[in-house]
């Protein structure tokens, strides 16, 4: 006969295997919603075990959010949100040393590892404020904001004090670290004032050299649809029949701090056209990437000829990365074909025929061409004579 | 034997429901008319019970059941955070929250939010939608009973400017609006699991009206009005199959309402009909273009239907002939739709001035104004006793105890 001490260890051992069981089916449950609804009978019953965990459970949960797509981690992290609301009024204790842990661990889903972050900050906010610096540099692209608004603010102070070196220096380490737009701008809105130079283009990535072709007919809006040659063959050197005339392939280069690319100015301010801009990106090595566009026209995008994404709304408004799309990029040569539409508006604000676009990593860091051209200073684009050997 | 079988739900559900509660955009019906009586009208500073700040931006209404206030809002410098959060009416403190993440596109106009459409309830769940097409549905504790991803599911689903049209729910049907430029439509989703049981192509049009139910000319059952640029499109809340149409052009950016069993729709003007059944027009009343609403959606009250234009003017309407009454200069701009209790409407600016108005006077009379100093762009609400209204910052909660 066995000791007492040995049948309750061995029936706790068999409880914690049951439950880590449990837990992970209810992880699995989770994990798997899948589009239209799929799979959210089976996350809501999940949803309730998890929700009903003690705090212990929370690093676990803010865990399985790696790699998860973006229901199932609401799905964890509103379970999250039920577990800390309850424990907390409770007056229970959050597993600080483990959520410190999670947040060390680069590796994890960033936006799991803010999460930790915050409850950190919410239950012990000196810690919090004595973490916050380590995360310059982070993925998280929430940490890294807080952390380099702090490098704003001490250089910000030092220019208060008229120390224009120590600020100089300040804003230049917060912009290697800044991948937020509105600190970005900020930044170099400074720094400028202070008598430096700063290349707004190669630090977002903006592709700014291309070779644009123009134009194609968009009346009521049909060219969107309309597989125009460009689409079918890559050919430089070719002239095709265009709405007004021949249409042939110029180079164009954008000076524009936000890399606007502007089909306007080669080919005049048109209406109801369609125009495509055509760049190689010279990969480092193979990596995931992603393509962030701006555009208020309508538009196409073909990477290493597949087309990744397009969309045909007209003059809504346009944003930096306002649409993001992942891409593979292949080391060496990857071709990028946009096809870009404008309507049949007459109004000034459906004027703009233009996007940008960047190549950047998940976080928004720059990824550059091997071969990147210098900024331009200033916009070069031939000047398309599209009418010129018309029918 | 169907219809009554839904009659026979519809009145089940509808008898666990307080008729003062306030489920949806425009509350009781969507109509934006309390049966609450005992409301505040002469306003002042004592007139604000509570007000209590929120984590983030928005623009949806207040919904309210029983003693609980749900409120939506965005937070983020890419207003990718969204807040579902539960106050206590009676004393504003929260019950809980929940936060999500946005899977969709969040650009929208700085005058909007991601928090734009007000949400819905059928009294035991809550649903929620965002203009990143976020459809989350919670029960009224925060337990979460589904969730859907709409621009995961139809990538093109959105609008740069911001999505608004509200959600309203039918028995056991949640009818969305997904209205835009290019992958347009509008859902009809099991409320239970958050499953499609139809989706419907809809105008390819920016489009931020919220449907409006009304009862098949025929058979009684509700089917729900569709409104965009080319008209309204009535369909079955159960199947989306069109009942009847109406195509001589509708608002996009203003509702319309159903009163007293006849529709009142923003179209050239405003036009008053009764609703048709499948293979039966809708029959027109009346049609009178100087009536016509710029953002905030009319309301009908006492028999009188109110318009605001975008120079503040408050215009009142015979809604038996369509003939204006009178008019009221406002102080403007308005985004938000009036709300009404007794013979009074709630109107408020979009720079947070609260002014009542007593429609029984001869010629309308602004009886009493309160500046609540923020930016207002939501339609208040009205439950619990009280006057709930949301600004970009704040929860306000004026009167009751």
């Amino acid at each position: 006969m066995k000791p007492l001490s040995s049948l309750l260890l061995g029936a706790t051992l068999a409880a914690s295997v049951a439950v880590r069981a449990e837990f992970k089916a209810d992880v699995a449950a989770i994990r798997q919603v899948g589009a239209e609804g799929k799979g959210n009978t089976q996350a809501a019953t999940a949803w309730q075990h998890l929700a009903k965990a003690d705090a212990k459970a929370i690093p676990g949960i803010l865990a399985a959010m790696d790699d998860a797509n973006d229901l199932a981690a609401n799905y964890l992290r509103s379970a999250v949100d039920a577990i800390v609301d309850r424990e907390l009024a409770a007056k229970r204790a959050l597993p600080q040393a483990d959520l410190e842990k999670f947040i060390a661990d680069k590796k994890h889903n960033p936006r799991a590892r803010r999460l930790a972050y915050e409850l950190i900050a919410r239950v012990s906010p000196a810690t919090g404020e004595k973490l916050l610096p380590t995360f310059v540099n982070d993925p998280s692209v929430e940490l890294r904001r807080d952390a380099v608004q702090r490098l704003i603010g001490a250089a910000e102070k030092a220019l208060a004090a008229q120390d224009k070196a120590a600020a100089t220096k300040g804003f230049a380490d917060a912009l290697t670290y800044a991948r937020d737009e509105a600190q970005i701008k900020k930044i170099a809105g400074e720094l400028r004032k202070l008598g430096q130079e700063v290349d707004l283009p190669r630090h977002f990535g903006f592709l700014t050299h291309w070779k644009l072709i123009g134009s194609f007919d968009n009346a009521k809006l049909a060219g969107f649809d309309t597989a125009y040659p460009p689409e079918k063959e890559l050919n430089l050197a070719a002239e095709y029949d265009g709405k007004l005339g021949r249409a042939r392939w110029v180079e164009v280069a954008t000076a524009n701090d936000y890399g606007m690319v502007d089909f306007n100015r080669p080919f005049g301010d048109l209406k109801g056209v369609a125009g495509y801009a055509f760049t190689e990106f010279n990969a480092a090595t193979a990596r995931s990437a992603e393509l962030r566009l701006g555009c208020k026209n309508g538009w196409k995008i073909w990477f290493n000829g597949r087309l990744v994404f397009g969309r045909d709304e007209y003059h809504r408004g346009a944003r930096i990365d306002q649409y993001r799309m992942p891409v593979e990029l292949k080391p060496g040569r990857n071709t990028i074909l946009v096809k870009v539409c404008q309507n049949e508006e007459v109004k000034d604000w459906t004027k703009e025929w233009e996007f940008q676009l960047r190549v950047c990593d998940a976080s928004g860091t720059a990824i550059l061409a091997k071969d990147r051209l210098p900024t331009p200073k200033a916009a070069t684009n031939a000047k398309a004579d599209s009418k010129k050997g018309s029918k | 034997m169907k219809t009554v079988l839904i009659a026979v739900c519809l009145a089940t559900v509808c008898a666990q429901l307080n008729a003062a509660d306030w489920l949806q955009f425009r509350g009781p019906g969507g109509t934006g008319i309390s049966p609450e009586a005992n409301l505040p009208v002469q306003l002042d500073a004592k007139s604000v019970t509570w007000k209590i700040n929120l984590p983030g931006r928005g623009l949806s209404s207040p919904v309210i059941v029983g003693d609980r206030v749900f409120v939506t809002a965005a937070s983020g410098t890419e207003s990718d955070r969204l807040h579902v959060i539960c106050f206590r009416a009676a004393d504003g403190s929260k019950v809980w929250e929940r936060q999500f993440w946005a899977t969709g596109r969040t650009m929208s106009h700085p005058k909007t939010s991601v928090a734009a459409n007000t949400p819905c309830s059928d009294g035991r769940r809550l649903f929620c939608l965002f203009s990143s097409n976020d459809l989350l549905c919670l029960d009224l504790d925060g337990n979460v009973l589904w969730l859907r991803g709409l621009t995961r599911d139809y990538p093109n689903a959105s609008n740069s400017l911001g999505m608004a049209a509200s959600p309203v729910v039918v028995g056991d049907t949640l009818v969305v609006p997904v209205e835009n430029d290019s992958e347009s439509f509008t859902m009809g989703v099991d409320v239970v699991t958050g499953a499609n049981r139809w989706k419907r192509d809809r105008p390819k049009l920016a489009c931020w009206t919220t449907p409006v139910v009304v009862p098949d000319a025929k058979s009684g059952a509700p089917v729900v009005v569709l409104q965009s640029g080319p008209g309204l499109s009535a369909v079955d809340v159960r199947t989306g199959q069109e009942a009847w149409y109406y195509t001589d052009g509708a608002s996009t950016m203003s509702s319309g309402v159903f009163s007293g069993g006849v529709l009142y729709a923003p179209s050239k003007g405003m036009v008053a009909m009764k609703p048709g059944a499948a293979g039966v027009h809708p029959e027109v009343l009346w049609h009178n273009n100087q009536l016509t609403p710029s953002t905030a959606s009319p309301v009908v009250l006492a028999g009188r239907v109110f318009t605001l234009n975008s120079a503040g003017i408050l215009s009142c309407g015979d809604i038996k002939d369509g003939r204006r009454l009178w008019q009221l200069r406002t102080t403007g701009p308005h985004s938000a739709t009036p709300v009404g209790f007794g013979k009074h409407l709630v109107l408020v600016n979009e720079k947070g001035l609260v002014q009542i108005v007593n429609t029984g006077a001869p010629e309308g009379e602004i009886v009493s104004k309160l500046d609540l100093a923020d930016t207002i762009i939501g339609t208040p609400s009205i439950g619990a006793g009280a006057l709930f209204i949301r600004s970009d910052k704040a929860l306000v909660k004026l009167g009751g105890s």
